[in-house]
């Protein structure tokens, strides 16, 4: 086993800038659209009285969510003793620190006054999850970036098992409080379920484990830096175990609703009545987002090669928006059942009138905003790994630690 | 020689230009406009000096006491310093107190300190006033009713 | 656009003789008709001077048997009171769009039972729970309930983030979608914030009586809506609600809300 060297990312310089140019295109975009949205009001995205968090929010969710599964690779290598996992921790933890950057940015854009943000870091209201999560996301920022010293300084070192441990246990509490931001709602059936809590824990390892695995092996290729076969069919191996989780959660949590007749309506009308939503529940979260990904991830030959990884790990990703905009936009859309037993015939304000479902129509400037955290997260992971030694130089089988399973398995090859 | 009449000049200029700012200054000092109910007074609900540096945390000590408590009758009220400080046009029209022209406008202008009070805050007297006698005496006379039915023409 | 600064100005041009006239008749206090079949009500017209206490709560009884079908004279009066007409529909919207994006304090609902068919109409509005949602998510504590039970957003603090919408469980909030030109006075509201039914807080803090839906409902001869203090036993709205059956929306929530239905 040779020692772990990280070097910056030394793609050629014209296709460094050029990817930071569309990056930047992209946020400048976003920042036209924040500006078009605040100045003229909400009233130019498809948001409405009804369904009050849109396409932003799907992607800030995501974003903030990936961000502490993102994380979790270094926590493989510090909490759980994989030494083959530490190359990777020191990328693990910029991408946490970038997605949750661009992921909080698309949500304090989305502010109908955001310039009083200040209003929110000096008013607390501690019965609110939404307060405590101001904490946590900055508390996560704070955590990461020490966590990242004492990854990469000798002085630190000694810190990085403590540390490590601190920054798991609060990317846990970050993601059951984000999943609690809707796990909480007494108002809405979608709502009001405790399991949203860790389905949002398992996702979010899915999520981030897929976007980490796609930088990784897109920055590795760029630089023509060799990723073995042993780590690559570890982490394919992991986000299968994730996907997996994540269907089995989302399962439960049908299952659970189908059972009490109270929420048969939402559950008829989400599973096989409610267009855009169906649609995007079946084909994008459960089709895209689970069974796909797992399909390639166990073939027998398709798992093995890198470009079809890659599609997995897209597939995770989109089929993750696509859950988001189910969790987020679907629980909304579907009508607030006020009166038990009665069909509301008429409403001034969007009640479901004969049980419709309240519209929403995604529009441009919302997903310009959403696609803009996106590019800031990327913008601050290409400078990150450019200008500093976040990438080890190889992930090649002869670099990395060796596979504790495999070392078991000759421990138990031995004649007794 | 030519450098040093430029230099004289260039000098006299300079003179000119921050007299004249100190002069706009002065005249710009002078902020309560004339015609409004303030301009006969002798100084606001506190003296002047005061009111200059602390009305904004006058204002914002009231606004809590009548957002959370329902305390209507303090002297720091916002509605109180657009309806003393208001002035009209040669119509008879109101001027928004906030327009670059007008008391708090200018002033905020002037001092380059953003001014967002009236986002949501009336900047002209409208409807009915905050102000329990001229409220009984408007029902008395029906004058709100008037008003907000000119407002979306209908009246209803 | 333009149409709306020409109706303001027309608006503004009365007030200087509004303002003459409030000089000479300041300090009258009376009962007079204002409109044919409106009466205004100003008892006690001397505005707050201590904090709201816990000694009144404030609500409201809706008896839908009352309540007229067609009729949305409450919703008309809030709309009124409150200047939630002055917000005009942006001029490139859609109207279509505009209808799920304006603000609402109070709507009609109305409703049949699948099993019997028997049809109910009733105001829907903030229900000012003793325990409300809203005020529990608030990230900033803008979403709050007064001592005298009214609950509310405090403009100054809201953020606009809408999660308290996200968590009423009647829908009562709405969101400023777009600018608000020539405010009320009595109610200052604008873009980005939240807002819903306040119980028509500034007449509270002024002594008036009732709200101006409850005017309206009573103007129109239907009287479906009471309102009062819910602590008074000897108040007309304790005295019906010891008579009659009366629930809460959505009370499998306990909520205790301070808006009560009869006949639903």
């Amino acid at each position: 086993m040779k020692r772990i060297v990280y070097r910056e990312w030394r793609i050629p310089p014209t296709q460094f800038w050029s990817t930071l140019g569309i990056l930047a295109a992209m946020v400048g975009m976003a920042t036209l659209a924040f500006g078009y949205m605040e100045h003229t009001g909400h009233w130019v995205s498809g948001m409405n009285n009804s369904v009050v968090w849109g396409t932003p929010h799907v992607f800030a969710v995501f974003l903030i969510i990936a961000a502490s599964g993102a994380l979790n690779i270094a926590s493989i290598s510090t909490v759980f003793h994989k030494p083959m996992y530490k190359p990777l921790g020191r990328l693990s933890g910029l991408l946490a620190a970038a997605m949750l950057m661009g992921g909080l940015l698309v949500l304090v854009m989305d502010l109908g006054r955001p310039e009083r943000l200040i209003v929110a870091m000096t008013n607390y209201n501690f019965s609110s999850i939404f307060a405590w999560n101001i904490f946590l996301y900055t508390g996560f920022l704070i955590i990461v970036i020490a966590y990242l010293w004492t990854m990469a300084d000798r002085q630190g070192a000694a810190f990085n098992r403590p540390v490590g441990l601190i920054a798991f246990l609060w990317r846990l509490a970050l993601t059951t409080g984000t999943g609690s931001i809707f796990g909480f709602l007494v108002a809405r059936q979608a709502y009001d379920a405790a399991i949203l809590a860790p389905f949002f824990v398992v996702i979010s390892f899915a999520y981030g484990l897929a976007v980490f695995m796609l930088v990784l092996m897109y920055a590795f290729d760029e630089d023509n830096r060799p990723i073995g076969e042993k780590i690559m069919r570890r982490l394919k191996n992991l986000l299968g175990l994730f996907v997996a989780g994540g269907l089995y959660f989302t399962l439960i949590y049908h299952l659970t609703n189908l059972y009490g007749a109270k929420n048969d309506g939402f559950e008829l009308w989400l599973l096989t009545n409610g267009g855009m939503h169906t649609f995007m529940f079946w084909v994008g979260s459960v089709l895209i987002g689970g069974l796909l990904p797992l399909g390639i991830i166990y073939h027998p030959e398709l798992s093995k090669e890198r470009n079809w990884i890659m599609t997995a790990c897209g597939l995770v990703i989109i089929g993750g928006l696509a859950t988001m905009s189910v969790v987020i936009i679907g629980s909304q859309a579907y009508p607030i059942q006020m009166f038990p037993g009665q069909t509301i015939l008429e409403s001034g304000f969007f009640d479901g009138v004969n049980g419709a479902a309240a519209p929403y129509h995604p529009t441009i400037p919302e997903l310009l905003l959403g696609l803009g955290g996106v590019a800031v997260s990327l913008i601050i992971t290409v400078v990150g790994v450019r200008v500093l030694q976040f990438l080890p130089e190889s992930l090649a089988d002869d670099v990395v630690a060796l596979d504790e399973e495999l070392l078991r398995e000759e421990a138990f090859a031995k004649p007794a | 020689m030519a450098k040093s009449v430029l230099t004289v000049g260039l000098v006299a200029l300079g003179l000119v230009w921050a007299l004249a700012q100190t002069a706009q200054a002065d005249d710009m000092k002078r902020y309560v406009v004339a015609g409004s109910q303030a301009a006969k007074l002798e100084s606001c609900v506190e003296p002047t000096e005061l009111m200059r540096r602390q009305h904004m945390e006058f204002i914002k000590h009231q606004r809590i006491a009548t957002v959370h408590e329902g305390i209507r009758i303090e002297k720091y009220s916002l509605s109180g310093c657009v309806d003393c400080h208001i002035s009209y046009n040669a119509e008879q029209i109101p001027q928004p107190i906030n327009q670059a022209d007008q008391f708090c406008g200018a002033c905020h202008a002037f001092a380059a300190v953003n001014l967002n009070c009236f986002d949501c805050h009336a900047a002209v007297p409208n409807g009915t006033p905050l102000n329990a006698a001229a409220m009984a005496a408007h029902d008395a006379a029906g004058v709100a009713a008037q008003v907000q039915s000119s407002r979306d023409g209908k009246g209803h | 656009m333009e149409k709306v600064i020409d109706m303001k100005d027309e608006n503004d041009a009365i007030n200087p003789q509004r303002r003459a006239f409030l000089g000479v008749a300041a300090g009258v206090t009376a009962a007079v008709t204002v409109a044919p079949g409106v009466l205004l009500h100003t008892v006690d017209a001397a505005p707050r001077a201590e904090p709201v206490t816990s000694d009144v709560r404030w609500g409201l009884l809706i008896d839908t048997a009352k309540c007229v079908d067609g009729c949305s004279a409450c919703v008309d009066a809030c709309h009124h009171e409150n200047g939630l007409n002055l917000q005009t529909m942006p001029a490139e919207q859609a109207v279509k769009k505009w209808e799920t994006q304006k603000p609402a304090w109070v709507r009609k609902v109305k409703l049949q039972d699948n099993q019997t068919g028997r049809m109910t109409t009733l105001p829907l509005m903030c229900q000012h729970c003793d325990d409300p949602p809203c005020v529990d998510v608030c990230p900033t504590g803008a979403s709050f309930k007064r001592a005298d039970g009214i609950v509310m957003v405090d403009r100054h603090l809201c953020i606009g983030c809408r999660y308290c919408m996200m968590a009423c469980p009647y829908k009562a909030r709405s969101f400023i979608h777009s600018d608000v030109h020539g405010q009320l006075t009595s109610v200052p509201r604008g873009k980005g914030c939240v807002e819903s039914c306040n119980l028509c807080v500034q007449r509270r803090d002024f002594g008036q009586e009732s709200t101006a839906c409850v005017d309206a409902c009573a103007a129109e001869g239907h009287h479906a809506i009471v309102f009062g203090d819910l602590k008074d036993p000897d108040s007309t709205i304790c005295k019906l609600l010891n008579e009659m059956p009366s629930r809460q929306l959505r009370e499998d929530l306990v909520l205790n809300t301070g808006v009560r239905y009869s006949g639903v």
